[in-house]
């Protein structure tokens, strides 16, 4: 095996660039390191003013999401000897615009977040019992898939639609609005389907399939989507055919 | 509600590139059946000119079938009949995505939902031949 | 331009979440920055694993989770604090069901509980392995209802501002553009989590760098019990990845290179085949890493290049049980050990997991700097006392979040508005930023070399065993170290999401907590919990059943001072575990 491996990292300082440039680095290629590895490298050794999000290095938190080779990748989950013999390519994130270097710019997803009223919606005439809501595993799995979003923003660089389309809410989001929906202690479902499936809901997608593909933690947002497709259109069917409201 | 306090000074936006659906295999796929669509209309248009012909007596019909010889009618059915079918088949295979169905508890698998799709498909197929031939 | 609040919580995890929708809930008038930064569901508390303890089964009791809690802190902690702590436990975890948490659960819908280290009944809340996650999303995005909480995502604290002995504000940079601002507030809750990046093998996140305790300290609030430092036992090596508690709850076992459970060589029983409370694998945390090292010594671990480990056997778990109670520990070793915890041994080491210390302060987050609050890991109430028992940080942060923030809400009425000192204060810390380090350019050396040689200094001299000589040594190199922080190369002068900028300022809040870790942990001269001296290697409790407080004396030199233990039903006894 070589010792060392070439990296091309997108680099882009707003205060002298006019545009993104790529910088190549020679790191140790180690069996052990991932791609976050080998930024860090760089950081500690080579180049202090390369900067990137990182945190975690498990895979838990989110914050690393790159693409790297072409696709949207967790840098700590991708280890470098998976892409000899290089060079490397490491570029921010597409679909997001471009603070500096690796980092972008997140705020648009933190600003649609809310409008999917991600949080448990209950009866408000009734207080929560002195006990737990009652739950059973099998219940739990009815949701527990779509609760495992780290909302690392890859499904929005892997989507062609938001890249298109900036008000389309997005695969992490409808999941999560499926999350809630699918809980069995949730009643919030009306009061987000007005949200969900408007058209910059659930229907700007047209299901290319790839956020599921690059879900690191297996979400599935593309399956959410399509079922709550299905609940939308029996919505809109029942309102139609019981135009005097709901029941 | 949030409030944001970001200053938005120089960010860099890329715009997505024009031919950015041959960047990947998925993307194509996916772009094919989305045009794939207008085909399927066309299949649609064709069968009610056919039913039209039909209806309107044999010299008619002749003309529709010398018509529906003519290369360029072939050879847009052949394409419609290939997209068709490749949309039949994605629409399909996404069908278990979509469908959570439950039986007696357990979620009916991904293959089995599927499955399902294709033998309706067959049947409706065989049914309609046997009907027709 | 200065930005005012009633209240800043700095930072964004479990426990300023928790706080923020306390004073929320009590009082919608106030107006509640939380600035982190990082997103907040990047904080490190996204890690935690095993679960959360409280009280839930009927054969359990308050006083028995008391006792577990005091006895695995070698009777270090404030026992007026961990009644408090565990009878309102059980609540804070119900109302994190009641927001949507998954816990998971028995077949008849209930929530379930697990074995753990330390804990004589099951009473561990989880959500599978990934407690944190779920814990940390849910309390997320339930804040996200709540209108007076304003976020300062990526918003870096640089100081605690403080006129006439009382709190006014902040400065802070916000990352992505750069500017520098003064955001005033009458109250600052600090709960910005741990410091375990001051050690070089830790399963902290790298944002785990003790930027709050240094602010409290800096500001003139006291430290406590700084030189408890926790060692988990089962790190995986080079990454220093946890793999959870849960793993030994379940039934994993520790064995050495003859596939020898070694633990019951230390006097924490004898195996059995299943788990057994408080006994073996599920022993308290502290005694685990101290009889690794003694392993090693034996020359009973195996040699790896990352240096000696033990394994984790779960493989007579078997697949379901590992899918269904331990499922990330399976990805982690895939991802990142490449094996298969179903067929395959874990390899694993003791790894710097847990700030026992931290702020000081009283059973409402409330430290003695007036205005000042802090809770979570970056304080220290005490519950945890000299070794803190797995499961119970998540419940502390979610506790003592709650009372610092119902404290907060509570004492808004009598806050003036900050004088102009705060301002000037916040003036001269942003020509400081300006001047000084974001136009250095003659910087002498790397930050990485400054925070490497750090990192090996605290490991060498307070690690799992310490000696007045090894800590002196640190002491000497600490103090070197810190001379040579202050002209360190930043060749980055740009004002855009300037990494290197925050990776300058956090080597600082570093540094100063790793000299008082060093410098109380030189000054307890006694071996208790996780802190064990080998030239004193036994608990003296005629001279220090007390808590270190480390503050900075009017002089700038920092200053250690005892206050006793709170006792109040629980005696000083011999920890016994697997009897």
């Amino acid at each position: 095996m070589p010792d060392t491996i070439a990296v091309d990292v997108t680099r882009y300082r707003p205060d002298r660039d006019d545009r993104p440039t790529t910088q190549r680095y020679e790191i140790p290629l180690r069996k052990e390191w991932t791609v976050l590895d080998g930024l860090n490298y760089v950081k500690d050794r080579v180049d202090g003013t390369l900067s990137y999000r990182w945190s975690c290095r498990m895979g838990i938190c989110g914050s690393c999401g790159m693409t790297i080779d072409g696709d949207p990748k967790l840098a700590c989950e991708t280890f470098l000897t998976d892409h000899r013999p290089g060079p490397v390519r490491v570029e921010p994130l597409h679909n997001f615009p471009v603070i500096r270097d690796l980092v972008v710019e997140l705020t648009d997803f933190m600003a649609k977040l809310p409008r999917a009223k991600p949080w448990l919606v209950t009866d408000s005439d009734k207080p929560p019992p002195d006990a737990e809501y009652r739950q059973t595993p099998a219940e739990m799995d009815e949701y527990k898939q779509y609760s495992m979003c780290i909302n690392c923003m890859l499904c929005y660089a892997a989507c062609p639609v938001y890249g298109l389309e900036r008000d389309f809410l997005g695969p992490a989001l409808i999941a999560l609005a499926q999350r809630y929906n699918l809980d069995s202690r949730d009643h919030g479902a009306d009061e987000r389907l007005e949200v969900v499936s408007a058209p910059e809901g659930v229907w700007d997608c047209t299901f290319v399939g790839e956020c599921s593909r690059a879900c690191p933690k297996g979400v599935d947002p593309a399956g959410a989507i399509q079922r709550y497709k299905v609940t939308a259109a029996k919505e809109t069917l029942r309102s139609l055919l019981l135009p005097w409201g709901r029941r | 509600m949030t409030e944001y306090t970001g200053l938005y000074q120089r960010l860099y936006r890329t715009r997505v590139p024009i031919l950015w659906w041959l960047r990947r295999r998925s993307y194509l796929a996916f772009v094919v059946r989305e045009l794939s669509s207008v085909f399927v209309a066309w299949a649609v248009v064709f069968l009610l000119l056919l039913a039209h012909a039909v209806a309107s007596g044999p010299r008619q019909y002749q003309s529709f079938l010398a018509w529906s010889a003519a290369p360029w009618v072939l050879t847009v059915n052949a394409v419609a009949l290939a997209l068709v079918v490749y949309h039949a088949v994605t629409w399909f295979n996404v069908a278990p995505q979509a469908l959570v169905l439950r039986v007696r508890g357990r979620r009916v698998p991904a293959r089995v939902v599927a499955g399902l799709h294709y033998g309706l498909w067959a049947l409706v197929s065989a049914v309609v031949a046997w009907i027709v031939i | 331009m200065t930005i005012r609040h009633d209240v800043v919580i700095a930072g964004g995890g479990g426990a300023g979440l928790r706080a923020a929708i306390a004073i929320a809930e009590a009082r919608p008038d106030l107006s509640i920055a939380t600035i982190s930064k990082v997103y907040p569901m990047r904080s490190h508390t996204v890690s935690a694993e095993g679960g959360a303890a409280a009280v839930k089964l009927p054969a359990d009791s308050l006083d028995e989770h008391a006792h577990d809690t005091i006895s695995g802190g070698d009777w270090l902690c404030d026992q007026d604090a961990v009644e408090a702590f565990v009878a309102e436990a059980p609540e804070e975890l119900l109302r994190l069901e009641h927001w949507g948490c998954p816990w998971s659960r028995e077949p008849d819908g209930q929530v379930a509980v697990r074995a753990f280290g330390g804990m004589r009944q099951r009473r561990t809340w989880f959500a599978a392995d990934k407690t944190g996650f779920h814990l940390l999303h849910t309390l997320f995005q339930t804040s996200l209802k709540y209108p007076s909480i304003v976020r300062y995502d990526e918003w870096f604290i640089t100081r605690v501002l403080v006129d006439d002995g009382r709190v006014g504000g902040v400065v802070a940079i916000e990352l992505m553009s750069g500017r520098i601002e003064t955001i005033t507030a009458g109250a600052v809750i600090v709960c910005t989590g741990g410091c375990g990046r001051v050690y070089p093998f830790t399963t902290n996140a790298n944002t785990s760098t003790g930027d709050g305790m240094a602010l409290a300290f800096r500001a003139g609030a006291p430290l406590k019990d700084m030189e408890f430092v926790q060692y988990h036992p089962t790190g995986l090596p080079f990454t220093g990845i946890l793999i959870s508690e849960a793993a030994r709850a379940e039934g994993g076992w520790l064995v050495n290179r003859d596939g020898y459970r070694y633990l019951q060589d230390y006097n924490l029983g004898r195996p059995a085949p299943g788990p057994v409370l408080r006994s073996m694998e599920l022993g308290p945390r502290d005694r685990l890493s101290q009889a690794f090292v003694k392993e090693v010594e034996k020359g009973r671990a195996i040699d790896t290049p990352w240096g000696p480990v033990v394994h984790l056997d779960l493989r007579h778990l078997g697949e379901e049980v590992i899918e269904a109670r331990l499922p990330f520990v399976r990805e982690l070793c895939l991802d990142y050990e490449h094996i298969d915890p179903v067929r395959e041994l874990i390899p694993v080491r003791p790894v710097v997991h847990y700030m026992m210390g931290g702020v000081d302060t009283d059973l409402h987050g409330a430290t003695p700097l007036d205005g000042l609050y802090a809770a979570g890991e970056t304080a220290c109430v005490s519950i945890n006392g000299a070794n803190r028992l797995g499961s119970n940080s998540l419940p502390e942060l979610l506790v003592f979040g709650a009372r610092a923030g119902a404290a907060v809400a509570e004492a808004a009425e009598g806050r003036r508005a900050p004088g102009p000192a705060v301002l000037a204060q916040g003036q001269d810390e942003r020509r400081h930023l300006e001047r000084d380090l974001l136009q250095r350019d003659r910087g002498r050396e790397r930050i990485a070399a400054v925070r490497e040689e750090m990192q090996q200094t605290v490991e060498q001299g307070a690690g799992i065993y310490r000696s007045g000589d090894s800590l002196t040594k640190a002491a000497d190199k600490l103090h070197e170290l810190q001379e040579r922080c202050g002209s360190v190369a930043i060749d980055d002068h740009s004002r855009v999401f300037n990494t290197e900028l925050t990776a300058a300022l956090e080597l600082s809040f570093m540094l100063d907590v790793a000299q008082s870790v060093v410098r109380c942990a030189w000054l307890r001269q006694e071996s208790r919990g996780a802190h064990q001296r080998i030239d004193f290697p036994t608990r003296d409790d005629e001279r220090y059943l007390a808590h270190s407080l480390i503050h900075l004396a009017e002089d700038g030199e920092p200053e250690v001072r005892y206050r006793p233990v709170t006792i109040t039903r629980w005696p000083p006894a011999e920890r016994v575990y697997g009897r």
